[in-house]
């Protein structure tokens, strides 16, 4: 994957998380990292893609983070259930939102979304990753884009 | 008084739509997960008004749209998606979709794109 369609990736998340105002997204400098050991966080929502363009992509977050996301949305519900939701909407968004950059053809799945570890592997094992991290209010986060020209 | 009906697979959309529509104006009649309960709840509720999500399971919205469009074509559908290309809108105001929201959205896009669905 070129690099430089990271960048719609940045464009994207910053537009989600700045829509609630007040403390602005800070995405860290992207890295590559081999899929074979994939990062996440407590909540992971995965997308993916197909079409014009192969592979995964997907958001991991801490629970705290996921509740400052619920906290600015006037989420009072906090159950597991609303916070794998939220892990998936926002997979779910960025991954829709590229469309506009990649074309109808660039297909998405519905959300996969889990708790802790992966159960299976969810990436390529043969490719590599990049990971954007990301902080917002203080709290820790990461875009994972896995995509084959 | 507008009946509202809203569809959407994620349970954080369904919230935000129940508390930023304007109660006024649309009483919210019935909620649905996917395009298959959305079909199955139009026939029980007959709403004058719809949020469709596109993106779910089962069958997607905009099969859902063409096929509620089919039992009803004065119905009023506002699609709320990720989906942000053009060619999705298209093809979904071809379907019988009277308007479009982007997610993200917030509460004041919402209120809006349902007002200006309900003035046309």
């Amino acid at each position: 994957m070129k690099e430089q369609k990271l960048q719609i990736f940045l464009n994207i998340i910053s537009n989600y998380f700045n829509q609630f105002g007040g403390s602005e997204l800070i995405a860290d400098t992207p890295y590559l990292l081999e899929n074979k050991q994939p990062k996440v966080h407590d909540y992971t929502g995965v997308i993916g893609i197909s079409g014009v363009q192969k592979g995964v992509v997907y958001f991991s977050a801490t629970r705290e983070l996921l509740t400052s996301l619920l906290n600015s949305m006037g989420e009072t519900e906090n159950s597991e259930e609303i916070y794998m939701d939220l892990a998936g909407e926002v997979a779910n968004t960025i991954a829709g939102n590229a469309r506009n950059e990649f074309g109808a053809e660039f297909h998405i799945s519905v959300p996969f979304v889990f708790k802790g570890a992966p159960q299976s592997i969810v990436l390529p094992s043969e490719e590599r990753s990049f990971i954007i991290p990301i902080t917002w209010l203080s709290q820790v986060g990461e875009i994972v884009v896995c995509l084959q020209d | 008084m507008y009946k509202l009906m809203i569809v959407d697979d994620s349970n954080i959309i369904r919230n935000r739509i129940q508390r930023a529509y304007d109660s006024g104006n649309f009483m919210l009649v019935a909620t649905a997960t996917s395009g298959v309960q959305a079909i199955e709840k139009f026939n029980t509720h007959r709403p004058d008004v719809i949020t469709m999500d596109l993106t779910m399971p089962q069958m997607d919205g905009l099969e859902c749209i063409e096929k509620i469009i089919a039992i009803d074509p004065n119905v009023r559908i506002l699609v709320v998606s990720a989906l942000s290309d053009k060619s999705t809108g298209i093809e979904a105001l071809s379907l019988g979709a009277s308007g479009f929201l982007c997610k993200p959205f917030s509460e004041e896009d919402l209120v809006e794109s349902l007002y200006e669905l309900v003035q046309d």
